[in-house]
């Protein structure tokens, strides 16, 4: 069902934890869906020097999330922004279709971490972002799906 | 188990095919290869052996040969029971079906479709225990009830249900009974007589017979509608050539569990209370359905804080099939409908893990499961904000 690199990154996550003085938090999904991501970033001159995850939910919203960190960390924010599911997936070697929607949530997860990096900054982040929307409910999860 | 880099707790699911149900069907594989239906005499032996296989069947359950049909399983049966009453009583102006929240999909999507024809469907609810109640039964009666439609035992959380007093609720009121008898049959004791039911289904591989192998029973005198146009097979009602290699194996493989039921039950029921009563020493963690009625395999908890995939591919690298009923196991964006109807809250759901055990388990199982258990649950945990919130909210309680 899922590639080597989707079992690699579930058995061995890669920056799993927290960033206590974290620059930015972002947390994306809801238990009631099954999966909660939460990102945690460093920036240090416009670069994140570190970057933490933690996830509840299934092995492919874990392997998203490490991967997803290994993605934007040592990168500037610009690149980080850039950060698409698309690119998630590809990393990863493909997901199965179903799972798409984890890709999704990661790269929601990196952009809501961002937000609050300018947020903390005292910059409005919704001319660089754009409008974040909010996981609420399975029902938008669904509407992920058919990416 | 035979393996001991393998631990399979997924009885529920399938069975291994017994080495000696497989001997009796290998003739009927290999050989013996006449049509039942055919004079010769080559083709009567595959004819004898399908009607002894009918007869071991119905002997397992009380029956007898003649109200035993073979299909291709317990889907088809639940599908043919269902519609094929309904479709039968419908002409008599009875359009009304009662069943219960938590049944097999083959039932729910059967009544689905009947829906859609114009029936109407009372689904019982099962509550925290996973037991529906008499008297929510008697209540949902009305006079033009044809079938009261209720599995023996879940094949989620092992509940077995009052099957005898909802047998007497139907004979009393004249309505027809059918069970979803796949999870029991050769688990628990059937009676169809004594326990009033009018038709039952089973499947073959849910107790170490062949896959694609199934049987209805249906009570002499109840009218119904046949299944598959064709031959004279399954007396009429089920046209096909008869699978007999399948049917042997049915009527070896529930001969051989109802003879060993008690002595199975007893080694089973051993492992999984051990395990359910070392597993609740995790914090946070639940059974589901009741204990005391509950089939002798099944152990069903939730764990909260971690979600069921993850858990299920962790015990799959320790060598552990199990099975979870989470959104992301479900196939589907919701958690299993079992788990809901018993009233569980999704996030708790989605944390639920099976093992369904059968004789081939050992103890030593049992050990390896609970020494499993822990460390994936910590680790899950350690990962996952939704136990940071759980360990927050508890704190300032």
């Amino acid at each position: 069902m899922y590639t080597e690199q989707v079992m690699e990154h579930f058995t061995n996550p890669r920056n799993m934890g927290e960033i206590p003085d974290a620059d930015g938090v972002g947390e994306v999904g809801n238990a009631k869906c099954g999966d909660i991501m939460r990102m945690y970033l460093k920036i240090e001159k416009g670069i994140i020097v570190d970057c933490k995850f933690k996830t509840y939910g299934c092995a492919s919203a874990i392997a998203t999330s490490s991967i997803a960190t290994e993605m934007v960390k040592g990168h500037s924010i610009n690149e980080a922004m850039a950060l698409s599911n698309k690119a998630v997936v590809e990393a990863l070697g493909g997901l199965p279709a179903h799972k798409i929607h984890c890709s999704v949530l990661a790269e929601q997860a990196i952009k809501a971490a961002l937000a609050d990096y300018y947020k903390k900054q005292g910059i409005d982040s919704e001319p660089i972002l754009g409008v974040l929307s909010e996981c609420e409910s399975c029902e938008s999860c669904a509407s992920c799906e058919k990416q | 188990m035979q393996n001991s880099n393998f631990i399979y707790a997924d009885n529920a699911a399938t069975t291994k095919l017994s080495p000696q149900v497989l001997e009796k069907m290998m003739p009927y594989l290999t050989e013996e290869y006449g049509n039942a239906s055919s004079l010769y005499d080559f083709g009567q032996k595959a004819r004898t052996a399908v009607e002894k296989a009918r007869e071991q069947v119905g002997i397992a359950i009380g029956a007898t040969a003649r109200e035993i049909y073979f299909t291709s399983g317990g889907s088809e049966a639940d599908n043919w029971a269902i519609k094929g009453v309904a479709h039968a009583l419908k002409k008599k102006g009875k359009n009304h079906i009662i069943s219960s929240a938590f049944e097999h999909h083959a039932v729910l999507h059967s009544l689905d479709s009947l829906k859609d024809e114009g029936f109407e469907v009372t689904l019982l609810p099962v509550h925290e225990n996973g037991l529906v109640r008499i008297d929510e039964l008697k209540a949902a009666i009305r006079p033009e009830t044809a079938l009261v439609t209720i599995m023996f035992a879940n094949n989620e959380i092992g509940t077995v249900q009052p099957i005898s007093e909802i047998g007497e609720v139907c004979k009393e009121n004249k309505i027809i009974f059918h069970t979803d008898a796949v999870q029991a049959v050769g688990n628990v004791p059937i009676d169809v007589n004594a326990m009033n039911i009018d038709l039952l289904s089973m499947s073959a591989h849910k107790f170490h017979g062949p896959k694609g192998m199934g049987a209805l029973y249906i009570r002499k005198g109840i009218s119904f509608r046949n299944l598959i146009d064709g031959g004279s097979q399954e007396r009429g009602r089920r046209a096909g050539t008869e699978n007999a290699a399948g049917a042997v194996g049915l009527g070896e493989a529930i001969t051989i569990a109802v003879s060993t039921m008690d002595d199975r039950a007893q080694k089973m029921s051993a492992i999984r209370d051990k395990i359910i009563d070392n597993a609740l020493k995790i914090e946070h963690s639940r059974v589901n359905g009741d204990r005391k009625n509950r089939l002798p395999g099944n152990v069903s908890l939730c764990f909260e804080g971690v979600e069921g995939e993850s858990l299920l591919l962790m015990l799959d690298l320790k060598g552990i099939c199990a099975s979870s009923g989470s959104a992301c196991t479900s196939g589907s964006l919701d958690p299993s409908h079992v788990l809901l109807a018993i009233g569980l809250k999704h996030e708790v759901a989605h944390g639920s893990l099976r093992l369904t055990f059968s004789d081939e388990n050992t103890m030593e199982d049992a050990d390896k499961i609970l020494e499993a258990i822990p460390p994936i649950i910590e680790r899950l945990r350690l990962m996952s904000p939704l136990w940071e919130k759980i360990k927050r909210e508890e704190g300032n309680k």
